[in-house]
């Protein structure tokens, strides 16, 4: 019961999750996919495992659902080991660039992974039909998966995650293949499991979407976890500057004098300056009888946070041993 | 057999419907009718040896055919499509995996083996006019060609766990060609001496003995099959392909899934 009670919070809890391959001919070769990721997610957050292609992130989702074998470490997923099947029948996972038995219907196949994750035959039948209207494919029941294109396979693939009503659901870059109207449903639908009181751990390259969606964020780069927070933390304003917008295209010349980055576009004027500049920019403008139009915080963008925490491991040997 | 042993049992025997495995039926109607009407026309009084002698080879080779050529990609191409990944993120177990896949394509080459018997009864009959009580011995010979199924199916699921397709084919053909021949090797290790006697006789025991699975040839002369060949054949093919089994989820529990 204590031990429950202590998980009850955390979704995941990742505790050295460690992964080394042995490649070459003889298979002597070891080569580091995850340096040891500690790692924990609560329950109903939405949280973003971000890094470029090749940094780990599918492989730690491969260790979480059991299909790869760390090498150190272990992980607990609501309280219990990750091969553990009660577990299972709690999370949903899509993998990257899914691929089904494409002999079946949609039906057959979202049936099919009803029955393997237990859902009682009376409901399966009505849940396919509710998951296929949510994921945007209502008529699609009795086509077989070879007619699909890649974007209604990734519908699909979401649909069978969530079939079952899962609390943890786990999406290996899921707009992968959608357009910009499907990457919209979906990312709608995340929002909505997550007011279900839902957990959702997804990966992405995407910065746009993680930044849109995610409670909060971890980085992983060359198999290393760079850096974990909320998304707001992580983008919060930078050096205390602000940026100043103005109409017209003068630039008063008491502006350059306080240092203000200036750059004119069209007929608006955008300025860069110090905080502590703020008021005696203002008041600049005021005489200049400029109509001011915002001023705002600058604010680092999780693109430029995520380019910065990466650049410094450039110059690391990297992570093959 | 725990339900979801009997939900991938199913979706394999779906499978191998939907990619027109039972379509070997047709080629095999085609064989049987012309060999029947053939037979007539050019044997006398030994049509029913070769309707028999023909339609059950052809039972047996057109069924192991099929279980090498869908055994040996059961699992690989599992992993190589990655369909796999949704199946064991489930509350799914790999033994559980390995033991639906096995009985959905013995279900497969069950059917299709039954299917076949029929085509052979039914060219008996076109040939001989009538059925006569030793004819019920080719129904213990099919039965035999099943046991045969369950052996090179599960020696070519136990190859797919570890081996690409085309080594998992040659792998299981060579066994099954050495196996057909399973007691001239043990007769060539009772020849030997030293060394090779002992190597010989171990892989005389170790290959399958597919040789004490094949009665075509007594039950088209009409000569009856014991009882207790039957008990026997029953004990070691299940016991083999078990052990089979069991070696392919040794090694499927330990494989990553990269």
């Amino acid at each position: 019961m204590e031990a429950f009670q202590l998980y009850a919070m955390t979704a995941i809890d990742i505790l050295g999750l460690e992964k080394t391959y042995s490649v070459g001919f003889w298979r002597k070769t070891p080569r580091c996919a995850l340096k040891p990721l500690h790692l924990r997610v609560e329950e109903g957050e939405i949280f973003g495992f971000l890094g470029p292609n090749g940094a780990g992130k599918t492989t730690t989702l491969k260790m979480l659902m059991g299909l790869v074998y760390p090498t150190a470490g272990s992980a607990r997923i609501l309280g219990m080991e990750i091969n553990d099947p009660r577990m299972k029948a709690q999370i949903g996972f899509l993998p990257e660039q899914p691929y089904f038995y494409d002999y079946l219907t949609a039906g057959e196949l979202l049936n099919y992974y009803g029955q393997l994750s237990g859902v009682p035959p009376k409901e399966r039948s009505r849940k396919v039909r509710e998951v296929l209207d949510r994921v945007g494919l209502p008529d699609v029941m009795q086509v077989q998966l070879r007619k699909f294109s890649k974007g209604m396979l990734q519908r699909v693939g979401i649909a069978q995650a969530i079939l079952h009503d899962p609390r943890i659901v786990f999406l290996d870059e899921p707009m992968s293949g959608l357009d910009p109207m499907g990457r919209r449903e979906v990312r709608d639908l995340m929002e909505q499991l997550k007011h279900e009181g839902k957990t959702v751990f997804f990966s992405t390259h995407i910065l746009s979407d993680a930044e849109a969606l995610c409670d909060r964020v971890a980085i992983i780069h060359l198999g290393e976890l760079r850096s974990v927070g909320a998304v707001a933390d992580l983008t919060s304003s930078v050096e205390g500057k602000i940026e100043l917008v103005w109409h017209g295209n003068k630039i008063p010349s008491s502006m350059k004098a306080l240092g203000a980055d200036c750059h004119v576009t069209g007929d608006t004027v955008r300025a860069v300056l110090l905080e502590g500049n703020q008021d005696a920019a203002l008041e600049a403008l005021r005489r200049e009888q400029l109509r001011i139009i915002s001023l705002i915080p600058v604010r680092t963008s999780l693109e430029e946070y995520f380019v910065r925490k990466l650049q410094p491991s450039k110059a690391v040997a990297g992570v093959t041993k | 057999m725990s339900g979801r042993i009997a939900y991938i049992a199913s979706n394999t025997f779906r499978e191998a419907v939907r990619d027109r495995v039972l379509y070997n039926l047709i080629a095999f109607a085609l064989l049987m009718s012309g060999a029947a009407v053939l037979v007539g026309q050019i044997s006398i009084g030994i049509e029913r040896l070769v309707v028999i002698n023909l339609g059950l080879t052809a039972v047996s080779l057109f069924g192991i055919v099929i279980a090498i050529f869908i055994g040996i990609g059961l699992v690989s191409k599992e992993i190589d499509k990655r369909t796999l990944y949704t199946v064991l993120s489930r509350p799914v177990q790999r033994w559980e995996f390995i033991v639906g896949k096995f009985f959905g394509l013995a279900g497969t080459l069950v059917v299709n083996a039954l299917f076949m018997a029929l085509g052979v009864f039914v060219a008996l009959l076109y040939v001989s006019h009538h059925f006569q009580a030793t004819d019920g011995w080719v129904l213990i010979a099919v039965y035999f060609i099943i046991l045969q199924f369950l052996i090179i199916t599960s020696l070519a699921l136990l190859f797919s766990t570890f081996s690409s397709p085309l080594l998992s084919a040659v792998f299981a053909f060579s066994l099954f060609v050495i196996g057909t021949f399973a007691e001239d090797l043990r007769g060539f290790a009772g020849l030997t001496k030293g060394i090779v006697r002992w190597l010989a006789t171990g892989a005389a025991y170790l290959v399958p003995n597919f040789s004490a699975l094949n009665v075509i040839s007594s039950v088209a002369h009409e000569q009856p099959v014991a009882g207790q060949l039957i008990l026997s054949n029953t004990a070691y093919a299940l016991v083999y392909a078990s052990m089979a089994l069991c070696g392919a989820v040794l090694i499927f529990e330990r494989r990553n899934l990269k």
